[in-house]
């Protein structure tokens, strides 16, 4: 049964990052090679990149007691690690996309697979002109935005307003930037983090001229390092996991003014190369119920 | 919403975006007052120059009479009528055989009292008024009179030119109507009472039986008189229901076209829903942010009851979870505890939780109602409350639409303010605060917003709605959102009433912070009541939104004023080499002006002490409205976990702007009426001769005299009302004003007072001259040009000297207060418009003016800017009378001098747009400035062109006080009505 409660029904912040499980997934050696990315750099480690991401997982797992689902790789799919871009759950009801990036496609029939174990209401993406990423979906507790990117158009915007009815969809135009979440994601129920360039900044203009609601913003140095991954554990209360000092030393010391979040930095180097950043590799579900 | 309203300590977060606006704002500032120095220099070296110009009130009369007389039906500057003299006019206005007319009476009247009444206050049945009627009626007799005398002595001065007569005359005339006014004010007293009493014993009394469904799906029929209005109706259906807290809830009809329309309390039924049947629905209106703030359990039930319909007829959209834990809270309040024996499978089937309800959904529901045993109706409705409320669409009113570009989309009209939807995104969200004004023209709908945050120019961003019908309706539903939810109390306070002729809709009931201070003191056990189930729900679902508005009341409105539109063109030329002319100008006009311009300072004064009062009251109830708003933004702020050593900030679109906003906001309601349907265009030219030292005495008196010949003008000025009664109204505007700029007009107000310097003089104009060219940045009201006025001004250098001290004290009024004050001032300025006596008259057919209007699509995300060029295509009446004093041609005309500087200032006022070209010139080495001023008023049969062109008149006198009007060119234009229309 839904874990609602009493003031479960639209929108109530306070459940923002609350999460019992999550899924993940293995990293293929695809991703080395054949990995999307915006633009050509240094090549990926992949030892490193397997570490970094057993080490984030390990976190979810055995720090804050998470359910882990890990899901296989596919050499086949590059880019199959980066989980959040084929479904977007919210409260009970998972979506799971059509990517931007027909290469990508494939990725989403392991996590429906996923999901329906977890069983939750599962809506999907079937309209052909539609393309939506998990990185462009921001939720933040109270209603959706939506980036429409080289990777998400407005009718997955639409579909996804359709899923989560009870929730206001706004959409954000992002230019410059591989997903909305590329520079900004929530580091906390009523806190986005937001990078410093301008694309970031106006984008953040955009949102809060589209919202009821008043936001307190953590403005970080780096659009990377804004992307950061927020929850609400029991027992743990807010915990943030966001990049280590060594990559964006500034960014992290803005993190860590924030006194009441269990801080959990994390390096994310080699999967940074390929466009992947921390919200990138994990999808999250609250399950108060047995399964 | 929170956003707009920051409390103390958001203030404080927000203090660096805060300063970012700021400075932004400030270089904005800066070069407009540059220009406006510029300009003002000029004015201000004139002022030096030139001798106080003399009466300009003398010279008003004779140009309206003269009007008159060629109007022959009063439709000219004749009609400037003093505001109060105006509301009266819709009693005197009362022609026996036209049924119509009667009904303006009426109408009239239930606006007064809307106007000083609470709602329920007005409720009482009307009785019958023809008593009033009758004595209205006779009232316009006199009034009749008092004008033929006006017109005929008037005639008589004119050709003969002479200078006593014509004071005579005025004075005659002056003190007929002073006795009138004072008459009339006694008439109108008596009027109401007479009604009053009538109430009570009514002679003859037809019924109708009226049907109203409410909101459990039963239905409630009473018996009507037949001219009862809204609020009579609206009282019995809540005093049926048992229901206090009603200021939340309104009664719908659907028209014609099968659009629900609010039925307006405060007018007459049957005037808005015609020949409609009289059916009704009781509906929530303004849908409570918070619920959980209702004092009574009874409210918050019949809010519920909305809900539900809304619901499940898909109105408001809810995920399946939401869907089955509302269907949950219902069976709880509805069936109490969920019992197994007594809920078998089939009773969950017979509600409706959802437009579609799967199996699996009422299992969902059935499963959650196991979970809230023990929970009270009350609470059960609460849990729903607090769950419904938090959906996106709650309480928000969809309008189709399409934006710039002929793309669908929807506006969506709330409690924070105008949400932009394609399809069920939201691509667009304009708070209150950040909405300058909102009109409509035909089935366009605008709305003017602040300039964002890197932005320099405020915008008019354009929708096209589906129909003119459509485009009033959300106009009117944006009006009274803003007014129940940002006002702490309805914008006008009564006394205060014509202060705004020109705006015929505003929102007439309680606003939300009134209506909770009136439910705090509610003081009674919790009624009983019985829930009945919602498996009725059903019935009565549609899809149709809620907030949809009545558009026949704009329409009722349109018949009490003509909506003409005009031009009025002001020449004021000082003309300084005709030392002859001029001296007899003085003769002319000069003496018969003083005494009555001193009254009229004084009730200017009075009239000033009004308005500022107003504002201060209006600044009280902001302050209210912040502890209005405080328990809101609390709620928002709920789950922020971030300590204030946090180097988080706020975010709010822009915070500057709301803030300002939150706790200065007033409000202007203005409405234009549209010539489309009906067009009367008038050109008035106004020469203006410098009369010299004797201006401070002159401009003392003028407006009682104008007064005066405004009243009977109006009496005259009814029939061209009556005729476009059945317009309708084309054009609505919405103006929120701002406490900001009112408190420095105040403050320049003040400082005029006891200014003395010169300087302090040019300062104020400055200001003044700046927020106009503020007001200026974007015009909205496009194609609704109605009335220019123009005033060429010629000056000699050596003329200007005293007119200082009448700068100071006039030309520290804004614009933007005049808005306000408009029509108080306008009574003054028909003394402005004056006309030599042997002015001759040209006709000189002003083209009407078609502006442009920027709009840009409503897609925050991409902005384009288009341009809407829209031209009216009417067929129009045009009429062009020019006023010339007889030394114009002299001065004015031929000699071109060298021209020294030349420059535009266009200002925009509520229903006028000013564009002031000044002109200086060297003519044979004496140095002359002119000043055209192109006046265009803009409205449909609500607005009082007269009025506004008076009101033009005599702000462009009042910036420029040392000079005189030497021409007045009034050009109306009045479209060919549309008799279908209503």
């Amino acid at each position: 049964m839904a874990g609602l409660g009493m003031g479960g029904g639209g929108g109530s912040s306070s459940s923002l990052g609350r999460c019992s499980h999550a899924v993940v997934r293995a990293l293929p050696e695809s991703l080395c090679q054949h990995a999307l990315r915006r633009e050509k750099g240094t090549e990926v480690d992949f030892a490193r990149a397997e570490r970094e991401h057993q080490l984030y997982v390990g976190v979810l797992k055995g720090k804050l007691g998470l359910q882990v689902l890990e899901l296989p790789a596919d050499e086949s799919l590059p880019d199959c690690v980066f989980v959040e871009d084929v479904a977007v759950v919210c409260e009970e009801t998972a979506l799971l996309t059509r990517p931007g990036a027909p290469s990508r496609r494939k990725e989403v029939d392991a996590m429906k697979k996923a999901l329906e174990s977890l069983n939750l209401n599962i809506v999907e993406m079937t309209d052909e002109n539609a393309t939506l990423d998990g990185g462009d979906v921001l939720f933040t507790g109270r209603e959706f935005f939506v980036g429409l990117s080289k990777r998400t158009n407005q009718r997955g915007a639409e579909i996804l307003a359709d899923t989560f009815k009870d929730y206001a969809v706004s959409t954000v135009t992002v230019y410059d930037s591989l997903h909305l979440k590329s520079f900004c994601s929530m580091a906390g129920p009523n806190l986005i983090a937001i990078g410093s360039t301008e694309a970031a900044q106006k984008a953040l203009k955009t949102m809060q001229q589209m919202s009821d609601h008043r936001y307190d913003k953590l403005t970080v140095p780096d659009d990377a390092a804004a992307n950061c991954v927020y929850l609400n554990i029991p027992g743990k209360g807010h915990v943030l996991l966001h990049r280590a000092p060594e990559e964006y030393p500034e960014s992290a010391k803005v993190f860590e003014k924030l006194k009441d979040h269990m801080l959990i930095p994390i390096a994310n180097t080699e999967m940074e190369k390929v466009d992947g950043l921390l919200t990138c590799c994990s999808v999250f579900i609250n399950k108060t119920s047995e399964l | 919403m929170t956003t707009e309203v920051g409390p103390e300590t958001e203030v404080k977060k927000e203090s660096e975006q805060l300063g970012a606006d700021a400075a932004k704002e400030k270089p904005e500032e800066t070069t407009e007052s540059q220009e406006n120095i510029k300009s003002e220099k000029t004015l201000s070296e004139e002022a030096h120059g030139s001798p106080s110009s003399p009466a300009l009130a003398s010279q008003s009369s004779p140009s309206s009479q003269k009007k008159e007389k060629d109007l022959s039906e009063g439709k000219g500057i004749s009609r400037f009528i003093p505001p109060w003299l105006k509301k009266q006019k819709s009693y005197s206005l009362v022609e026996p055989k036209d049924e119509a007319k009667k009904k303006v009476v009426e109408e009239g009247q239930a606006v007064e009292k809307s106007e000083c009444q609470l709602p329920e206050e007005v409720a009482q049945p009307e009785g019958n008024l023809e008593k009033a009627t009758a004595e209205s009626q006779q009232e316009a007799k006199a009034d009749d009179k008092e004008e033929e005398k006006h017109s005929v002595s008037s005639a008589d001065t004119q050709p003969a030119k002479e200078d006593s007569k014509e004071t005579e005359v005025e004075k005659v005339s002056e003190e007929q109507e002073e006795k009138q006014k004072v008459e009339g004010k006694r008439e109108t007293k008596e009027v109401q009472t007479t009604e009053i009493k009538m109430e009570k014993a009514p002679k003859k009394i037809k019924t109708v039986q009226c049907k109203v469904m409410l909101l459990d799906g039963t239905e409630y029929s009473c018996d009507l008189e037949k001219r009862a209005k809204g609020q009579v109706l609206f009282d019995k259906v809540c005093g049926q229901l048992n229901l206090l807290e009603k200021d939340y809830f309104g009664l719908l009809f659907r028209d014609n076209s099968d659009q629900k329309n609010w039925l307006d309390s405060s007018k007459e039924i049957k005037r808005q829903i015609r020949s409609l049947p009289w059916l009704f629905t009781f509906n929530v209106k303004f849908y409570p942010p918070d619920p959980s703030q209702l004092t009574e359990d009874i409210t918050r039930y019949f809010l519920c009851l909305q809900l539900r319909q809304d619901i499940a007829s898909g109105r408001l959209p809810c995920s399946f979870v939401t869907h089955a834990l509302l269907g949950s809270y219902t069976l709880q309040a509805e069936l109490g505890d969920y019992d197994p024996e007594e809920h078998n499978n089939d009773y969950i089937s017979e509600f409706q939780f959802a437009p579609s309800q799967s199996k699996e959904m009422e299992e969902k529901v059935v499963e959650l109602h196991k979970t809230h045993r023990g929970l009270t109706p009350a609470q059960a409705d609460s849990h729903f409350l607090e769950n419904a409320k938090r959906l996106s669409m709650y309480g928000v009113d969809l309008h189709h639409a399409k934006d710039s570009e002929g793309v669908d989309i929807m506006l969506g009209v709330c409690a924070n303010g105008l949400l932009i939807y394609k399809d069920r995104l939201r691509i667009n969200r304009f708070a209150w605060p950040k909405i300058l004004k909102i009109s409509y023209k035909r089935s366009n709908f605008y709305i003017k917003v602040r300039p964002a945050e890197l932005e320099q120019f405020e915008s008019t961003i354009g929708f096209k709605l589906p129909n003119h019908r459509a485009a009033k309706r959300l106009w009117k539903v944006c009006v009274e959102h803003h007014a129940f939810y940002r006002l702490v109390s309805p914008e006008q306070p009564p006394k205060a009433k014509f202060l705004t002729l020109g705006s015929k809709f505003r929102y007439s009931g309680r606003t939300q912070a009134q209506t909770r201070q009136a439910s705090n003191l509610i003081d009674r056990p919790a009624p009983y009541f019985e829930r009945t189930s919602s498996k009725r729900v059903s019935r009565s679902l549609d899809g149709a939104p809620v907030g949809i508005t009545d558009q026949s009341l704009l329409r009722d409105f349109s018949a009490t004023t003509v909506g003409p539109a005009g031009d009025v063109v002001f020449d004021s030329e000082a003309v300084d080499q005709a030392k002859l002319k001029d001296g007899e100008r003085r003769d002319e006009d000069g003496s018969p002006t003083k005494t009555p311009q001193l009254e009229l300072t004084q009730d200017e004064k009075s009239l000033e002490e009004e308005i500022t009062s107003i504002l201060f009251s209006k600044e009280g109830f902001s302050t209210c409205m912040k502890s209005t708003f405080t328990s809101s933004t609390a709620r928002t702020a709920e789950g922020t976990v971030v300590k204030d050593n946090v180097p988080s900030e706020m975010l709010s679109a822009s915070p500057f702007l709301q803030l300002s906003e939150s706790s200065h906001e007033t409000l202007n309601v203005v409405e234009e009426k549209k010539q489309a349907e009906v067009g009367i265009e008038e050109t008035v030219v106004i020469d203006e001769i410098n009369r010299g030292k004797m201006q401070a005495v002159t401009d003392a008196g003028e407006t009682r005299k104008v007064e005066h010949l405004s009243k009977k003008d109006s009496s005259s000025s009814s029939d061209s009302s009556s005729s476009s009664e059945s317009e309708d109204e084309l054009v609505g505007e919405y103006q929120p004003h701002h406490r900001v700029t009112e408190d420095i007009i105040r403050e320049e107000q003040e400082e005029n007072e006891d200014a003395k310097g010169k300087k302090e003089c040019a300062t104020k104009i400055i200001q003044s001259v700046e927020t106009l060219q503020e007001g200026s940045k974007v015009k909205v009201t496009v194609e609704h040009t109605q009335v220019t006025a123009k005033a060429l001004a010629q000056k000699n250098a050596v003329a200007i000297e005293t007119g200082e001290k009448n700068v100071m004290e006039e030309g520290k009024q804004d614009p933007r207060e005049e808005n306000e004050e408009e029509q108080l001032k306008i009574n003054g300025d028909v003394s402005h418009v004056d006309i030599d006596v042997a002015s001759q008259i040209i006709c000189c057919s002003e083209p009407p003016v078609v502006k442009t209007e920027m709009v840009t699509i409503s897609d925050a995300t991409q902005r384009t800017e288009i341009s809407t060029k829209e031209v009216p295509i009417v067929q129009t009446e045009t009429k062009t009378i020019t006023y010339e004093s007889p030394q114009f041609d002299g001065s004015a005309g031929g000699d071109a001098g060298v021209l020294l500087s030349a420059q535009t200032i266009t200002s925009e006022s509520v229903s006028t747009t000013t564009t002031t070209h000044i002109t200086k010139t060297v003519k044979g080495g004496v140095s002359e400035t002119r000043i055209e001023k192109r006046i265009v008023i803009t409205g449909d049969a609500d607005i009082d062109h007269d009025q506004a062109l008076a009101q033009a008149i005599k702000e462009a006198k009042e910036q420029h006080p040392d000079m005189s009007v030497t021409r007045v060119v009034v050009h109306k234009e009045t479209e060919l009505a549309e008799e279908g229309e209503e």
